[in-house]
């Protein structure tokens, strides 16, 4: 077996038992990167350096990728726009940090959205990755690089970053696990800010149980992120392996049409649950159409504004290098945080906003956790997105309400076309700061089902 | 108030003044705030406050506690909910391209200074960020400009008046007053010269009183309050001459000339700007509990104004002199301890100040109260004189000067000091004028 074929949690307990080394899998994970990477254009940038003293640490040297939105010092970060193409950071995200501190490699930065906007990865500026399930198709986005890279074993975890699905979505399309933590609970620190009311970083990894240990390592309180909660960190890895008997599933967003041909397959796949002693039930939801309008509102708003910051003039290159999905994000923010327009767009989309909160609270008075297909349908072919430039919202309309109402959530692999070999996947969602119930339910599911692809090498 | 003019016209005239707090760190970032004795540009300067990706902001407690200080002190209201709002504009010493400041829920609203003219209302106070520096220069034959971002991110309060100014003097007063608190309170050093204290007036003229006239002149940059009366005098006499044609002076930000006592045609305001105002989503808003308000203000110190009203009280400081003495509160708490001392030692403390401030006595902050005392004692000691041997001295002056003394008796009574003037030196030594000056008076009537 490759040793790129690992779970994070199967290297470090083979390095730890010393049976491989650190650097016999770094090896095996650059040959795969030197092998795919031109075809999947899954790295910008690969890291010239590895670091050799990190044995000791808890994640002992191994390779993560990390989405090119993180400022990593002295390593080019360019959130696939050119307008970065020359930007060296002199410092790290607080993630970053906190991964190198605990022995994390940081193998390359993966191609993504340009600026995080999309959910294909062909808005980037340095051209699509391919979905390496198939890779006529998309990985989705905007961490689609990360996605990618943890689907075709060019790494053995990843770090992305989601406003609005841009982890989970392209986890479902790639057919492996990604945890959006509670807004405020990851540190936003050095991450080229998209819309910064909702932009959570969070681990995209092989398994649930991946996902918890680089979760316990990046999150917590930072003092250079008021936004980041102070409550104790939940450590998720005791929430693996945990009966989810009696506990209250509450299924949304099933019956929205559109949804038509994948219904089935949910209905057939949700009934594990039962069978784990889980008691499963429908229930509605406000319509998450109206999260769109909310989310384009909000979101736009803000990256009108983020984005206002690159300006030619310290770093970087000029205005001209925003591709053509910013400047329309850039002209519609503008317009809606404009005087006599920002109360009828950007002030009411807070309100309704508000309410979409109010309706995930009732719902999280009746259930533990809601579980909803994590995207409309398997991922897209290549060229999806040309003339739809609304295409991310469409395919993150169920992740949407969520992330604007700041929960977490966790999609997990839920069924394989065998003709495509592309993936579904399975959106897991808790109450603020319950990351604990989503991985939990989620790794209950991976184990107890068939679509985990790294289950067999386990 | 206008010249050349026959119609008279109000001034209606209101300040927005900016102080830079003199808090450790900057406003949102821990880099330190120094920005006049930096050795070098852009020494203080992080991934924050040069806006670099992923930089974000973390308030200063201590900014808004003292801005909350200061509202109180100047008699506003707090506002218990309040948040940061984020300013959008483009100028190259905005790192962000815009200004974490304050919209619609300002930290403190409604206060006022009192002056001899009357009250200043207060609209608002608000805290925001301050700007990066440009300097224009020519390096090796080439024009560019540079960008200092040391100042960039210091905390800057911003003391916006209601149009309450009847004259540039009034304006003058309550700029003065406004810096003695913000000194006094120990949060800002207001220096003006370096742009860490600056004044921008919005100046117009109405035709009849308690109305607001149809348009606003704005002259900012202002950065002495000498050159401020000056501006407003300026701006009062040039609209009254636009006024009196019947014209209506243009809507303008104007500049002020310091060596021409003018001002000048900046920018026309056709439009208010749109600055696109939002809630900064990476700032939470901020709440406060009344208990920590009613906290803030147990712990203000006594107000210059309330010291000058207490020191007249207490020990007939007369406040022309209190108030060029009120510069802080240790200061204030040097001079209170030796008033008492004074008191005690049987030395009019208002002697002792009128002295100290007509440059007769030097005090030094480091000598010991009773010393100070002690030599101002020695200084003003008088020799002991007995009544008789002072009569007749009187006499002698009087009867040397017949022809005065028949001027004094006629009215003449300037001639006063000239009786006084020559008793004085026919004594030689040093005597307590008042007492002279009666008996003086006794024998001439």
């Amino acid at each position: 077996m490759n040793l790129n074929h690992l779970t994070l949690k199967n290297a470090l307990d083979l390095v730890a038992k010393k049976q491989v080394t650190v650097e016999e899998i770094n090896h095996d994970v650059d040959k795969e990167i030197a092998k795919v990477n031109d075809k999947l254009n899954i790295y910008l940038t690969l890291n010239p350096e590895k670091n050799s003293s990190d044995q000791d640490k808890p994640l002992k040297g191994l390779p993560i990728a990390v989405k090119d939105n993180f400022c990593t010092k002295n390593l080019r970060t360019t959130a696939s726009s050119t307008l970065l193409d020359n930007f060296i950071p002199q410092f790290d995200a607080t993630v970053v940090t906190k991964l190198k501190n605990a022995g994390g490699h940081i193998v390359g930065k993966t191609n993504m959205d340009a600026w995080a906007h999309g959910s294909s990865t062909e808005t980037s500026q340095y051209g699509r990755t391919l979905n390496p399930r198939n890779t006529d198709h998309l990985p989705g986005g905007s961490s689609g690089g990360s996605a990618a890279a943890v689907a075709s074993d060019t790494c053995l975890a990843a770090l992305g970053t989601e406003t609005a699905g841009s982890i989970r979505q392209p986890a479902a399309w790639c057919g492996v696990v990604g945890l959006k933590p509670t807004y405020g609970r990851v540190s936003r620190f050095g991450i080229v800010s998209m819309a910064s009311s909702t932009d959570s970083p969070g681990p995209i990894t092989k398994t649930v149980e991946d996902s918890a240990i680089l979760f316990n390592l990046i999150a917590g309180a930072d003092p250079r992120d008021g936004t980041t909660s102070t409550d104790q960190v939940p450590d998720l890895t005791k929430s693996l392996n945990k009966s989810i008997k009696g506990l209250k599933i509450g299924v949304i967003y099933l019956d929205l049409p559109g949804l038509e041909k994948i219904k089935a397959i949910y209905e057939q796949e949700l009934k594990i649950f039962e069978t784990l002693g889980a008691k499963v039930e429908f229930a509605k939801a406000m319509d998450p159409k109206d999260a769109i309008s909310v989310y384009t509102i909000v979101q736009r708003g803000e990256v009108s504004s983020n984005l206002g910051r690159y300006t030619g003039i310290r770093y970087g290159f000029d205005r001209s290098h925003f591709g053509a999905e910013a400047k329309r994000r850039i002209m519609l923010g503008t317009y809606t945080l404009s005087k006599g327009y920002a109360d009828q767009y950007y002030t009411l989309a807070q309100k309704v906003r508000t309410l979409f909160i109010q309706d995930y609270q009732r719902l999280f008075s009746q259930y533990d956790v809601l579980v909803a297909p994590t995207s409309p349908g398997f991922a897209k072919k290549i060229g999806a997105t040309k003339g739809e430039a609304m295409f991310g919202e469409l395919e993150d309309m169920l992740v949407e309400a969520s992330s604007l109402s700041g929960f977490p959530g966790l999609n997990v692999p839920c069924f394989r076309d065998e003709k495509t070999n592309l993936y579904l996947g399975l959106n897991v969602m808790a109450p603020m700061w319950r990351e604990d119930l989503v991985v939990q339910v989620g790794d209950a599911f991976e184990k107890n089902t068939k679509w985990n692809s790294w289950r067999q090498e386990q | 108030m206008t010249k050349n003019t026959n119609t008279s016209y109000t001034l209606v005239c209101g300040l927005e003044i900016h102080a830079e707090l003199k808090t450790q760190s900057k406003m949102f970032c821990s880099c330190k705030n120094d920005p006049f004795h930096a050795q070098q540009p852009n020494i203080y300067t992080c991934p924050v406050c040069l806006g670099m990706p992923g930089g974000l902001p973390v308030a200063n407690k201590k900014a808004i506690d003292w801005t909350i200080k200061l509202g109180l002190a100047l008699n506003c209201q707090i506002n218990l909910f309040s948040k940061f709002d984020r300013k959008h504009y483009f100028y190259p010493d905005l790192p962000k391209g815009y200004q974490i400041s304050q919209y619609d829920i300002p930290f403190c609203e409604n206060g006022y200074i009192e002056t001899s003219e009357g009250r200043v209302g207060i609209r608002r106070i608000h805290l925001e960020e301050d700007t990066g520096k440009l300097l224009h220069k020519e390096i090796d034959g080439k024009k560019v400009s540079l960008i200092d971002f040391n100042r960039g991110g210091v905390p800057l309060v911003e003391v916006v008046t209601e149009p309450d100014i009847k004259s540039a003097n009034q304006a003058k007063e309550y700029g003065k007053k406004l810096r003695q608190i913000l000194r006094y309170l120990d949060i800002a050093d207001c220096d003006m010269e370096q742009g860490g204290m600056r004044l921008e007036a919005n100046i117009s003229l109405a035709d009849q009183p308690d109305t607001l006239p149809n348009y606003k002149v704005e002259v900012k940059n202002i950065n002495s309050f000498r050159y401020m009366e000056q501006a407003i005098n300026f701006e009062v006499d040039r609209q009254a001459e636009i006024l009196d044609k019947h014209e209506t002076p243009i809507q303008e930000t104007r500049g002020f000339n310091p060596n021409t006592a003018k001002t000048f045609s900046q920018r026309i305001k056709e439009d208010a700007q749109d600055y696109r105002y939002f809630p900064d989503p990476d700032l939470a808003p901020i709440h406060f509990t009344q208990a920590q308000i009613d906290t803030l203000q147990a712990n203000l110190p006594e107000l210059p104004e309330e010291l000058i009203k207490r020191w007249h009280d207490q020990f007939q400081i007369e406040t022309k002199y209190a108030d060029q003495l009120i510069i802080s509160q240790d200061k204030s708490k040097w001079w209170q301890e030796l008033f008492e001392l004074a008191v005690k030692l049987e030395v009019k403390p208002n002697d002792l100040v009128k002295a100290v401030i007509n440059k007769k006595f030097v005090v030094d902050y480091q000598q010991p109260i009773a010393t100070i005392i002690a030599n101002y004692q020695k200084e003003n000691q008088t020799d002991s004189l007995d009544e008789s041997e002072l009569s007749d001295v009187i006499t002698q002056v009087i009867n040397q000067n017949p022809n005065e003394v028949s001027a004094y008796q006629a009215g003449k009574i300037a001639l006063l000091n000239f009786f006084i003037g020559q008793v004085m030196r026919k004594l030689g030594k040093k005597v307590e004028m008042t007492r002279v000056k009666t008996l003086i008076e006794k024998a001439l009537s």
